[in-house]
């Protein structure tokens, strides 16, 4: 290391700043390197709990969820971040936020509550459809998440509204909707907290069949589209005009993000899901210069980053997806470092 | 039978008619150099041959073994693309895309084509090399080469030299001219440059929403002598 240090010093003498920047990145790396070795055994003992930890069904759920949403989010992250979408990812948890609230609510509707002049049978209907989607608001979140995806694709390219406006407006609007049903209904409560901020009790059975299906729906479409991607995400004009169908493969990222960001949502909380999307991409574009390089680290950084955030989640009591951020600015400092000193 | 011939052809966006009635024919091995001001439909006129946009009225047909699809594209470069991580193998791979039809993955025919290009074109030194480390002459040859892999027969050039330092357009002149006349590749080329551009060219075509011009370059030069000012006076 103290080599690498060295050749960031004397290399680059023509670009003062960069130095001075991979400087400052290595004396953090370093910082927290020593720091490291200072409290080996405290990190041995945390493996060594955490191992204690995968005997909760609860835990080995949030590991087999996380890992899985990370991969999917990596390699959607590459081609988001590489079109300047990065941003999508936090506009469509919002929205995910506000409906779930909006479903949380539909809890609170009785037959009696309803306007009288609807007969009694469709009010006991409405009744049981609102109660059903509050018990269980996974689908109807999915379904209102895709629908924004595919109207904020639609207004960025259609509009003369720019995508960022687009995301923006969407957002803050769901983000208000959200708040304002939640302050007429149940208030601020653990569920909203957990919402908002995440957290690994949240995983359910049903959460991890939907979670294996995704992932293996993203991979899979992943790899069969690979060069048709690139082919997109590099130069959408040529691709067009070479007969590639960009508006499908945009709409096909935009629907596997949503899907992405539902189920990770709840887990990574929705103010923190995007960094899943946009750390692991940017982390990989530091060090690496070629697409396939670039994908492959992002789905290792992403994993491996849920896998060590995860861990001091359980041992040093953190919230959850506060933690794996944590794990990805480090890891992204890192790559920084590496990728200045080159 | 020409490569391409559009007929009448006419576009318009919301009412806005930006190309008016325009009819010429591109031939194998033809160097054509569409001329005109800002906003007098070069440029549109281009992405409809590459079938990009839909003329309001108006055909365009492809003939001489000329398939839509097949044609190679060379856009101007965007923001985006100069600081994306990419070898520059992966990115002339992608010009064959268009070849792939129903299969998911390139074969090695394609991969082949590519060499071929990436010789050609003096760039398979750099195939390892990040596309953001090339330099902007480079980095056209690359996706020049990413253009021939989409085509054999004609490439559509969209203001080829813009940010190019005069040395650099020098160079790239220099290989769409071998191109064209070595390898018989009919080129249509939207410029600003016009001393540049003109040097190689053929046929002359002179945009102002609709056709101002079309035909071979000593007759251009013999009406335009006194400059495109008095032409569109």
């Amino acid at each position: 290391m103290g080599d690498l240090l060295q050749r960031a010093l004397l290399k680059k003498s023509g670009q003062p700043r960069r130095r001075a920047a991979a400087i400052a990145q290595w004396v953090v790396l370093a910082l927290l390197l020593l720091w490291g070795l200072f409290n080996l055994k405290a990190i041995g003992g945390a493996f060594v709990e955490f191992g204690a930890y995968l005997g909760y069904r609860f835990i080995r759920r949030a590991l087999v969820v996380g890992a899985l949403v990370s991969l999917c989010a990596s390699l959607l992250g590459v081609t988001l971040v590489l079109k300047r979408y990065s941003m999508i990812g936090d506009g469509l948890s919002h929205v995910g936020f506000g409906s779930l609230t909006v479903a949380m609510a539909l809890g609170f509707v009785t037959a009696e509550g309803l306007p009288a002049f609807l007969p009694a049978g469709l009010r006991g209907g409405i009744a049981g459809l609102c109660g059903g989607i509050a018990q269980n608001p996974l689908p109807f979140t999915l379904v209102i998440v895709v629908l924004c995806a595919f109207l904020l694709l639609r207004i960025s390219e259609r509009s003369r509204m720019r995508g960022d406006s687009a995301i923006a407006l969407i957002s803050t609007s769901a983000l208000a909707v959200g708040v304002i049903v939640t302050s007429m209904t149940s208030g601020m409560n653990v569920d909203v907290y957990n919402y908002m901020f995440g957290s690994i009790l949240a995983m359910s059975a049903s959460d991890v069949y939907i979670s294996v299906g995704l992932s293996v729906v993203v991979l899979v479409l992943f790899i069969l589209f690979y060069p048709r991607i690139f082919a997109v995400t590099f130069d959408e004009p040529f691709a067009r005009a070479t007969g590639v169908r960009a508006g499908s493969y945009n709409m096909l990222i935009a629907l596997l993000t949503a899907l992405t960001v539902v189920v990770g949502m709840r887990m990574m909380g929705t103010l923190l899901i995007s960094s899943l999307i946009i750390f692991p991409a940017l982390s990989s574009m530091r060090v690496f210069s070629s697409f396939r390089a670039v994908t492959i680290s992002s789905a290792i950084i992403s994993v491996a980053c849920f896998a060590v955030g995860m861990m001091l989640s359980c041992v040093a009591s953190m919230p959850t997806g506060a933690g794996i951020v944590a794990v990805n600015l480090v890891v992204f400092i890192a790559f920084s470092a590496i990728g200045a000193t080159r | 039978m020409s490569l391409i011939a559009m007929k009448d052809v006419t576009i318009a966006f919301e009412g806005d008619v930006a190309v008016d009635r325009v009819s010429f024919e591109v031939d194998r091995g033809d160097y054509l150099v569409i001329v005109g001001e800002n906003g007098s439909g070069k440029s549109t006129l281009m992405r409809a041959m590459l079938g990009l946009v839909k003329p309001r009225s108006g055909r365009i047909l492809y003939g001489d073994g000329l398939v839509k699809n097949r044609i190679g594209y060379l856009p101007q470069q965007t923001a985006a693309q100069r600081d994306f991580p990419a070898s520059v193998e992966e990115v002339v791979l992608s010009g064959c895309v268009n070849r792939m039809g129903t299969r998911c993955f390139y074969n090695k025919s394609d991969r082949e084509k590519a060499n071929r290009n990436m010789a050609l074109l003096d760039v398979a030194k750099f195939r390892r090399r990040s596309y953001r480390t090339l330099s902007g002459g480079q980095q056209q040859r690359a996706l020049l080469a990413r253009a021939l892999c989409a085509t054999e027969a004609m490439l559509l050039l969209d203001e080829p030299v813009t940010g190019l330092d005069p040395a650099a357009a020098t160079e790239f002149y220099e290989v769409i001219r071998s191109l064209n006349r070595d390898h018989g590749v009919a080129v249509v080329m939207v410029s600003h440059d016009l001393s540049g551009a003109m040097r190689d060219a053929g046929k002359v075509l002179v945009m102002n929403r609709g056709m101002d011009f079309f035909g071979g370059v000593e007759d251009y030069r013999a009406r335009f002598a006194e400059g495109m000012v008095k032409a569109h006076g």
